[in-house]
Parts: structure tokens; C-alpha cells; sequence
């Protein structure tokens, strides 16, 4: 996927002007909230499952190496197959050197992010195998050779009326005058024409949402149930997941999907929670003759032991990026890459390089909504920050920001001076404020009064009033 | 080196271990071998008759419809009139599963075909080993009895639990799976089912019937 996380602050300007994006993201602020604010004050212990999920997959992440090995053992205990891959390209050439063997002409897909991250369907295609994505979003955005805007809401971005459009323009062999006026039409023929794809596909690929080690089980939470006919019907099933995704029991798995539909889309439980484990057995009517399961490192493991490892407990629920007040007014494509919103402005420059994502993290007032709702509660404003450091340390800012900064830590290094610097301009401002007690134009501040007014300021030091108030306080 | 090899030795170097750290192998064997429990919501703590009323709250919330019968020999009625009820087809698939194999299904029209779908079956009958009252789920186990295609390719997905299987919770649930397979041992597929298939791809729009059942009817049998 071409990587625009560098152009950040002219995606936003354009999807700010976006009148059709616009509509789309006012159902991220309608939808989402409200529901997950409504499951979650139904549930009493919700923040001490939190704490459980955190402390679960902190211990998880401190032995990874040892629960990866006992999960492998497991899988192969099962008649599965599991294969490591460092990087996407080999990640890539593994997932087709299976669809190979396996003769497949069509591989249908579940819901994945990491089959994004690694381009796996341009790859598959661009070797004459067909990708067909099921997911009702996933399917939406590869008809328009769109990326995903949404971790779970992959078509978010777009309207009803865009979608039918769509639709009409590519499902040519449907009669032009039918009927989709309806959401539900939409659906439904969606739903007959994927019905094909499910039951002639010979591959099917899905992600994971744990992996657990105790039993060498693979886990999917769908509600469309894609991912399921995804992994039953084909001959051969592929899991895709990064290392992160492993857990150590059953138990622990039941604690963490307590928080994940809540946190996701305000439900009690995804319709659809699957445990996989293993290829079809001697007696089973159906499911698939083979099982594999591809780890991707691809710069995870890097994380370990630094300032994001607790990054690395995301479950990809999305309730960071629903409640990000960025994220509700641009979208997911302008951040530019795979993971958009709060959890994308920390893991994108883990992933990519903080030269290539250095906008996301700045991209955050930090009011820290997304780590109030986080169900794993990740700091996510202070590793945001962590990269700004990062950013300043490995000079990647423009040079005026950081003569800026500069100036003024020439100032405040220099307590005296500041305070008779600053008393100076506070009341040069405030007279030329004038009764208005506000700028239309400022010279210097041109990025600000361009769009709205500058406040005056009120003509004395916040410190000047604060000692004058400790004075006044002393009997 | 191996991608394995790689990938392991990225993970020790960026933890700073070797793996061959004897507290570390302890604390992991025995979380493993342990599973121990974590938070257990206390909804779901209730007895017999309350977890019963409390499963159907909750399957009902999700959109499934929920009938109690008296024994396992009025389902095939019931089964009967929930298809007439909705003018669906008088005809089933099911698997082997003992329970709705006993079942005389020649008092009732409905017509009964075995073995997994193929995705041209209406309406797809298999018995759940356990419901979950905390959320109103159905805990399906694939094989012989009750293929997995049967829950996903019908139209219409009608599933049959014994009163006595529904448990409060998901722990519960796998010391059950536990007990009849083997600790660290799982039947290919375990599914938990809550509510018919749906999506809400479309402007947040929540709508019935995505790529599985478009409906889903349970059926709770006492005794």
C-alpha cells in the first residue's frame, strides 16, 4: 500500500472538505459511542476486566518467546501447520506458496488487518490467484480499490448512495432496473453473489483475533459469520496473525472477549466467536483438510522491551479511533497507512518509521479520550508523545518549528527573563487587543487567525496574578 | 537461520532473555497447565431456573427467538410450527447427533435430511453442548453429530439446548469441553453463537442476515 502518512496535514485539509465523508463519519459519532457506553455501564466489573485483560497480556508479552513455542507445539499436536515469517514479503511468498500446492485459482478472505499490512492481495493477484474479500466493508472497498478506513468498519468512510453506485456500475450481469433503494437490497445482494465465492474458493485466509497457546487454537469474532464460511468450506485454511495475538488459555480468552465487543461495537458478544483448532478430523463431515497458521514479526518484536511494548497489547477493538475527536472529523485514509486513529499514531511509526509517520502522533490534542476507553488500557497519549521525542531527537521536524521551539527554551530555561518577556508582551497584546479583546490577523500567527480569531490576552502574566492572589490570600 | 529462529531470537534479544530461564518456564507451565480464572461477572452467578430466564433475556437481545419445551419429544412439533409459523419450507438437515436422531420426526410434515450442507438446505437443526446465560450464547461443536456447515448455510438456523446445559458463564463452558476432551485437547471447531448473522457495514445500519442465518431460533428442552 503506497504510504501517504508524509502528506498527513494535506489528507486532512481535503477530507475536512469532503462533503460525502463527512456525512459517512457523522454514523462514527451517532453509532459507536452511544452503544459501548450503554454495554459497558450494564456490566459492574467492566474495569476490573480491564485491569484482568492488561495484566493478561502484560505477562504474555514478558514470555512471548515461550508461549509462542508452547502455541506452535500445540498446532502441530493438532495436525496444523504453523510458519514463521519475519517480514511481509515473506509472509506474502509463504501464503502463495500454500495456495500453490493447493492448486487454488480463488482464495476467499475473512476480515484481516495484517493481509493490509503485508499487500497480500495485489500479491496474489499479480500471481494470477484471485483474492475475494467477504467482509460486507472488506468486499465494498475492493470493488473501489480502496484501502480500509476503519479497523472494524473497513467502509465507513462511505455512503449508502456511494455503494449502490458501485454496485450498479460493477455487478453488471444483474438486471440495471433491480431494486436497491434499501440498505437491506444492498445486503442482500451482496450476499448472494459471495454465497458463490464462499463455496468455490479452494483457499481461505483469515486473521486472528488470539491465538491460544494452551490448545494451539485459533480465534475469529465475526457477525457477518464470512470469516466462518471462510475457514470451513475451502479445502485448505490459512490463519494470518502477528506474534502479539497469542494467549495463554481458554480462560484468558474469556476474559478479554468480555471487553472486546463492548469496547467494539457496543455488544454484549460478537455474534460470531470461533475456536479453531487444527484440519478436519478422521470423522468430521466438513471443515478443512489442511491447517495452517502464518506468525508475522514484521517490527514487533522491536517493540518488546521499549517505551511502546504496551502497544502490543491492542486487541483492535477500534474504540480509540470512535472516540478520537481527530479521527470522528478526517477519517481513516488520511493517516496514510493500514492503522488509522490513536492506536495507528502509535504502531505506524513502530512499523513504518517514525520519518515516514512522524505526523500521526503529533496529529493528537491529547485529551486523552483514547486511553479512557482503551479496554487494555494503553497509554496511548504518553507513546505518542514518546515519538514526538523520538521525532525532535532524529531532527524531523521542519527547521522554523524547531527554531521555535529553540526561542523558547532560550526563555524558559531563563525563569527572570521570561517572566519580563512575557509581562512585556502580555500587555503590548492586550492594549492592542482593544475593546474587542481579540486578532482577526496577527503577524506571525497567520496558521491561526486564518481560520478563526485570536483570543487577546488579558494584559497581565498568569504568574503576576497568581502571586498577587498569594498576597492577598496572607492574613 | 530459520524465519522461526529469527523471529524467536528478535523477541529474547528485544526482552533481554535466553528462554532457558527456569523462572520463567515455571511462571508459563503453570499458567498453562493451572488456567486460572480471572473476573467472572457476577450477572451470571444464579441458579438453575434464573440462568434459563436470564440465557433467554439475553439470546432475545441479540435478535434469536427463544421457545422452552417440556422434553425432547415435543421438538419435532415445535420445530413444525416455528417453519409454518413463518412460511418457511417443512424441510431439515441435521447431523447424527443422538438427541435429535431419537426424535420421532414422522408425527410432524417436516421432512429430514442427514449430513453436513452443501449451502442448498433451507433450514439446518443441530443441538448445542451448552448455552451461556451471561450473554445469551449457543456453544456448537463440529463433527458427525452437528457439522458446522449446518450453523452457517441455512437461511434458517434452529438450535436445540437442554435447559440443564446452560451454564452462567464461558468458564464453566470449557471445564465442560475439558472434561470430555482432555485438558489442552479441542474439537476442531468450537462455535459460540449469539443471534442471527449481521452486519453494519452500511452507514452503521445493524441488518439481520449477512452471510449466515438470517434468523435463529432456539429451543430450550426441560427434563
Amino acid at each position: 500500500m503506497h504510504v501517504t502518512s508524509p502528506s498527513f496535514k494535506a489528507n486532512a485539509h481535503e477530507a475536512l472538505a469532503d462533503r460525502q465523508l463527512q456525512q459517512a463519519l457523522s454514523h462514527v459519532k451517532t453509532g459507536f459511542i452511544g452503544k459501548r457506553a450503554a454495554v459497558v455501564a450494564a456490566l459492574p466489573e467492566f474495569e476490573q476486566l480491564r485491569e484482568s485483560g492488561k495484566a493478561i497480556k502484560n505477562h504474555t508479552l514478558e514470555n512471548l518467546d515461550l508461549y509462542l513455542e508452547a502455541y506452535e507445539e500445540k498446532v502441530v499436536e493438532s495436525g496444523g501447520h504453523v510458519h514463521y515469517a519475519e517480514t511481509a514479503a515473506e509472509a506474502r511468498e509463504l501464503i502463495l506458496g500454500i495456495c500453490r500446492r493447493a492448486g487454488a485459482r480463488t482464495v476467499t478472505k475473512g476480515k484481516t488487518m495484517i493481509a493490509e499490512e503485508i499487500e497480500l492481495n495485489d500479491y496474489l493477484e499479480s500471481n494470477g490467484i484471485e483474492p475475494v474479500e467477504t467482509d460486507l466493508g472488506e468486499y465494498i472497498i475492493q470493488l473501489r480499490h480502496e484501502s480500509p478506513s476503519h479497523i472494524i468498519a473497513p467502509a465507513i468512510h462511505l455512503t449508502k448512495d456511494q455503494i449502490e453506485a458501485d454496485f450498479r456500475r460493477l455487478h453488471t450481469e444483474l438486471p440495471a432496473d433491480r431494486d436497491l433503494s434499501e440498505h437491506e437490497s444492498i445486503l442482500g445482494e451482496a450476499r448472494t453473489i459471495l454465497r458463490r465465492r464462499f463455496l468455490e474458493a479452494d483457499v481461505g485466509i483469515t486473521g486472528a483475533n488470539f491465538l491460544i497457546a494452551e490448545t494451539g487454537t485459533s480465534v475469529i469474532v465475526t457477525n457477518e459469520g464470512n470469516g466462518d464460511l471462510t475457514q470451513i468450506l475451502p479445502r485448505v485454511h490459512i490463519v494470518l496473525a502477528s506474534i502479539e495475538k497469542v494467549v495463554p488459555t481458554l480462560e484468558d480468552v474469556s476474559q478479554i472477549i468480555r471487553l472486546l465487543a463492548r469496547s467494539a461495537t457496543g455488544q454484549e458478544l460478537s455474534v460470531y466467536t470461533t475456536f479453531s483448532t487444527g484440519p478436519r478430523r478422521r470423522t468430521d463431515p466438513d471443515g478443512p483438510d489442511e491447517y495452517h497458521v502464518v506468525i508475522l514479526d514484521n517490527g514487533r518484536s522491536a517493540m518488546l522491551g521499549s517505551q511502546f511494548q504496551d502497544m502490543l497489547r491492542c486487541i483492535r477493538c477500534a474504540a480509540c479511533m470512535n472516540h478520537c475527536p481527530v479521527y470522528q472529523e478526517i477519517g481513516g485514509h488520511a493517516y496514510g497507512w493500514v492503522y488509522p486513529g490513536p492506536m495507528g499514531a502509535v504502531l505506524t511509526p513502530a512499523l513504518i518509521g517514525v520519518d515516514q509517520a512522524g505526523n500521526l502522533p503529533n496529529a493528537s490534542t491529547f485529551c486523552g479520550r483514547c486511553e479512557a476507553v482503551c479496554p487494555m488500557k494503553i497509554p496511548l497519549p504518553n507513546m505518542m508523545r514518546h515519538w514526538r521525542e523520538r521525532e525532535f531527537e532524529r531532527h524531523l521536524q521542519p527547521t522554523t518549528y524547531r527554531y521555535g521551539l529553540g526561542v523558547w527554551a532560550f526563555f524558559a530555561r531563563r525563569p527572570q527573563l521570561y517572566q519580563f518577556a512575557t509581562r512585556i508582551a502580555m500587555r503590548v497584546l492586550g492594549n492592542l487587543g482593544g475593546r474587542k479583546g481579540r486578532f482577526r490577523r496577527l503577524p506571525l500567527a497567520g496558521g491561526w487567525t486564518k481560520d478563526r480569531d485570536l483570543p487577546a490576552p488579558a494584559g497581565r502574566t498568569f504568574q503576576d496574578l497568581w502571586a498577587e492572589k498569594q498576597r492577598a490570600a496572607v492574613p | 537461520m530459520s524465519a522461526r529462529d529469527a523471529v524467536l531470537g528478535k523477541i529474547r534479544r528485544s526482552l533481554g532473555v535466553t528462554g532457558e530461564e527456569p523462572r520463567r518456564n515455571a511462571a508459563v507451565d503453570e499458567r498453562l497447565k493451572r488456567a486460572p480464572r480471572g473476573v467472572i461477572p457476577a450477572r451470571g452467578q444464579l441458579g438453575a431456573e434464573e440462568r434459563v430466564s436470564l440465557f433467554t433475556t439475553m439470546a432475545e437481545k441479540a435478535a434469536a427467538t427463544v421457545t422452552r419445551v417440556a422434553g425432547e419429544a415435543a421438538v419435532p412439533a415445535e420445530v413444525a410450527e416455528y417453519l409454518r409459523g413463518r412460511n418457511l419450507p417443512a424441510a431439515v438437515r441435521i447431523g447424527e447427533d443422538m438427541l435429535l436422531n431419537g426424535l420421532d420426526w414422522r408425527q410432524t410434515q417436516v421432512a429430514v435430511s442427514h449430513g453436513a450442507s452443501d449451502g442448498r438446505d433451507a433450514v439446518g437443526v443441530t443441538h448445542a453442548d451448552a448455552g451461556v446465560a451471561e450473554s445469551g450464547t449457543l456453544v456448537l461443536i463440529s463433527g458427525q453429530d452437528n457439522p458446522t456447515t449446518l450453523n452457517f448455510l441455512p437461511d434458517t438456523s434452529i438450535v436445540v439446548v437442554r435447559a440443564g446445559d446452560i451454564a452462567g458463564d464461558y468458564e464453566s463452558v470449557w471445564a465442560a469441553i475439558r472434561a470430555k476432551f482432555g485438558k489442552g485437547v479441542m474439537p476442531r471447531t468450537v462455535n459460540y453463537v449469539t443471534g442471527p448473522s449481521r452486519s453494519g457495514d452500511i452507514e452503521q445500519t445493524i441488518l439481520l442476515g449477512a452471510h449466515g442465518p438470517r434468523r435463529l431460533h432456539i429451543i430450550i428442552v426441560d427434563g
